[in-house]
């Protein structure tokens, strides 16, 4: 078995900010693990500007923000980078089993920083009810669907949720020639950015009902329609209320839980209804030196804010090693 | 027209059971699937379960091929390479009345043949059965109740039956058929993608089985779709019963049941609802509350929560038993209708009942020289040890290769699926499981997609969920 210090899982904005500052702290032997065959993470598909203003104070694009990071580790000799590297279990003396194409290796570190990120609520989770067919997609999956690889999901639109990346992929699809015909929100403002609000939806004129609901997507095949229902403020359906948008697509954006079944399976608390490692601190798990950061930790409104607080953790890491000798 | 011994309509588990059974002889064989894949349309949202045959009025015939079909599954499971797991089965009891009725259900089950029941107290199902509602006083328990995936087990049917010979036209929608009276000789069988001419026809079209007997003449049944929501928990969840968890059941349904499935997930469901549409395959709010409220009274720890999915699949129902039968009145012709539960666990035996009303009817059974009872198991990450997949990785590097990490499926168990025969992403999903864990797809439908193309050669714009007309993109702005 290989042994490292410090062994940082997921290549996104908080992983590469907790091994840049690690190394900042004095570590000199950190592995990072990446899934996916890029670092950069889900910044890779937000082609959108937005980025930088809090922590370069400069307006970046996704890309552009990530690409910071990727140059400082690139140039730091004590990060090693692994891609398409897949953790598949790490246990309570911190020893990981990843893959990769062609091998399978175990790694055991002094210390571990988790930065798997999160993943979108699907409809499911919501319980949606009505028909399964295709054109369904989560509002991260139509992002990297026009972003990465130039397709376009659907052409009539209706976005459930305004969650940030809803708001953004309601403007992504219009500038793209498709038809965003509703925005629907069961809240009675929009779980968004403020300025999401009005660049994403205000200036392009789409329709956003407050306090709706989907009642039932239809369409044996393809989407055909949804049916909409206003609530109460108990979240009731008003049953008179109800009316049909025809579309060809249903984008969820209803929230993000944070991925952790990797440190549930080491054995540290989960809280049940949020999925965040239960914590007083920032970045810290029931397992000493099990570190969690970004948006796995909690989920945050800003990458600027993940890059911030995961450099936390990567000092709160060098701090722990250095405690062991 | 190209000339067969049987044609058999429907790539169901019916269907592809048959076709095995018949691919022992010297035959020439094809099945005509209208879906572009096998096992999309009853098949698909089968619940898995191998009944051991208890809940079946004593005389019926499909209590008899219930309790016959579980012995061969399990034969046939190991020759073809897919895991059968004997779970068991407990009827629950929460009160005396409830008790007597479990008395009765063994009484007729015994009289089935069906083997080694038992009734069980409060302190057996508490050691072996803790989740159970403390409530239920006892249980008969089926210890020969099993599971398998449903849609693997078409695959694997039909996988193997093609080694055999049997040929396989999926898309092929049957339009009409003249009967044989009327040619006087084979019948003439046109369909969306051609025409054909066989001696015999099986008609194993499930939900449909009514329009395709008509098409013959036959227009003595009606087939009803019936429908039932499932509702799938993750897989953390997956030790959450030891055991097939049944209510007593009522007149026409078993009731929402606790499921264990091959997969791991446990499944919460049925609903039975009689509807007007085969197509339609709503699920509903009020599903969602039924199913849970009556599942939280079996296993009372069950949270809504730890729902991932659902969906709703529809049974043939003809109101009766199993019609299973030559049709004097199309000689040639045999309908296989009304198959409902325990129509996957009988699947095996109503395949020998159908290739004995063949040979009864004219056809000669000549046993091939050679006959492949075997199939490659292929591998599956998601159910094997660490150590094990380490071994595959080093002997293919592409299953180091993760597509769908919720699920953990391989590139190489991907591309085996296609090469076996996947043609859509619900055929991926159906037979590795990607796209089918927490995420539901949002990962990897991307990079699955790419291997579809890759593979297919087929363009992003034609790749679908299910077949036409659930493309999954309306346009490719690289190339258009």
């Amino acid at each position: 078995m290989i042994e490292r210090d410090l062994v940082i899982v997921g290549g996104g904005p908080a992983g590469m900010a907790a091994a840049i500052s690690a190394r900042e702290s004095g570590v000199k032997d950190i592995l990072l693990l990446e899934r996916d065959q890029y670092l950069g993470g889900i910044l890779n598909q937000c082609v959108h500007t937005g980025f930088g203003i809090e922590y370069f104070k400069e307006v970046l694009t996704g890309p552009e923000y990530g690409n910071r990071f990727v140059e400082k580790i690139k140039g730091a000799p004590e990060i090693e980078i692994s891609l398409r590297s897949l953790v598949v279990k790490l246990t309570k003396d911190k020893t990981l089993t990843y893959i990769k194409p062609g091998v399978m290796e175990e790694v055991r570190a002094k210390a571990v920083i988790m930065a798997t990120g999160c993943r979108e609520k699907t409809r499911e989770m919501v319980h949606i009810p009505g028909t399964r067919p295709s054109g369904i997609f989560s509002a991260g999956l139509a992002q990297k669907l026009i972003n990465i690889e130039g397709l376009l999901p659907g052409k009539e639109v209706v976005v459930v949720g305004s969650g940030d990346i809803g708001l953004i992929m309601a403007r992504r699809f219009t500038l793209e020639g498709a038809r965003v015909k509703a925005v629907i929100e069961i809240q009675e403002k929009s779980r968004g950015l403020i300025r999401n609000v009005a660049q994403c939806i205000e200036d392009f004129d789409i329709p956003i009902y407050f306090r709706h609901k989907i009642l039932r997507i239809c369409g044996l095949d393809r989407v055909e329609k949804v049916v909409v229902v206003k609530v109460d403020e108990n979240f009731n359906d008003i049953p008179s209320s109800s009316f049909e948008i025809s579309c060809d697509t249903v984008l969820m954006s209803v929230g993000l839980i944070p991925e952790n079944e990797l440190i549930e399976m080491a054995g540290v608390e989960i809280d049940r209804k949020t999925n965040q490692p239960v914590s007083k601190e920032v970045n810290k798990t029931s397992i000493p030196g099990i570190f969690c950061c970004g948006n796995s930790f909690k989920i945050y409104d800003l990458a600027d804010w993940v890059s911030k607080e995961s450099a936390v953790a990567g000092k709160m890491a060098a701090e722990y090693i250095r405690s062991l000798k | 027209m190209k000339p067969y011994d049987v044609i058999i309509i429907g790539g169901g588990v019916i269907g592809t059971s048959i076709a095995r059974e018949l691919s022992r002889y010297k035959l020439k064989v094809a099945i005509l699937e209208k879906e572009e894949e096998l096992a999309f349309g009853v098949s698909k949202s089968n619940s898995g379960i191998i009944h051991p045959g208890t809940q079946n009025p004593i005389h019926s015939l499909r209590g008899r091929l219930c309790v016959q079909g579980n012995a061969l599954t399990r034969k046939m499971s190991r020759e073809l390479g897919i895991d059968f797991k004997e779970v068991g089965e407990l009827i629950v009891a929460f009160n005396e009345e409830d008790r007597l009725k479990l008395v009765q259900l063994k009484d007729e089950a015994e009289a089935l043949g069906v083997p080694r029941l038992k009734i069980v107290d409060r302190a057996w199902l508490k050691i072996n059965e803790p989740n159970l509602s403390p409530e239920v006083i006892a249980a008969l328990y089926a210890p020969t109740a099993g599971i398998i995936s449903p849609y693997r087990w078409v695959y694997d049917l039909a996988e193997n039956a093609e080694s055999n010979g049997v040929e396989i036209h999926a898309s092929t929608k049957v339009e009409k058929i003249l009967p044989s009276t009327r040619t006087g000789g084979d019948f003439e069988i046109y369909t969306s993608k051609g025409g054909f001419r066989s001696r015999y026809i099986v008609n194993a079209a499930g939900l449909f089985a009514d329009d395709i007997s008509r098409l013959v003449g036959i227009d003595d049944f009606k087939i009803r779709a019936r429908l039932g929501e499932e509702f799938l928990l993750d897989k953390k969840k997956e030790n959450i019963t030891n055991h097939l968890i049944f209510p007593l059941p009522s007149k026409d349904s078993k009731g929402v049941l606790v499921i264990k499935t091959s997969d791991g997930n446990p499944m919460i469901g049925p609903t039975a609802q009689d509807v007007d549409s085969k197509t339609d395959l709503s699920t509903s709010a009020e599903g969602f509350k039924k199913v849970l409220s009556s599942a939280q009274r079996l296993v009372p720890s069950i949270n809504g929560g730890d729902v991932i999915a659902y969906f709703a699949g529809l049974r043939p129902a003809s109101g009766g038993d199993f019609i299973i039968r030559h049709e004097a009145k199309a000689p040639g012709f045999i309908n296989v209708a009304g198959i409902q539960s325990p129509g996957l666990t009988a699947a095996p035996a109503i395949a020998l009942m159908v290739s004995g009303l063949l040979k009864k009817n004219g056809l000669s059974l000549k046993r091939k020289l050679f006959f492949h009872h075997h199939r490659k198991r292929e591998a599956h990450l998601f159910n094997i040890p660490l150590s094990e997949t380490k071994r595959l990785i080093k002997r293919d590097p592409c299953y180091g290769d993760i597509v769908c990490r919720c699920e953990m499926v391989s590139a190489k168990e991907v591309t085996d699926a296609i090469k076996r025969g996947a043609k859509t992403l619900d055929g991926i999903k159906f037979r590795t499981r990607a796209q089918s864990g927490r995420c539901h797809g949002s990962f990897c439908t991307t990079r699955l997609m790419k291997i579809l193309e890759e593979e297919t050669g087929k363009k992003p714009t034609d790749i679908t969920k299910r077949g036409k007309g659930s493309e999954i993109v309306k346009e490719d702005r690289l190339c258009d």
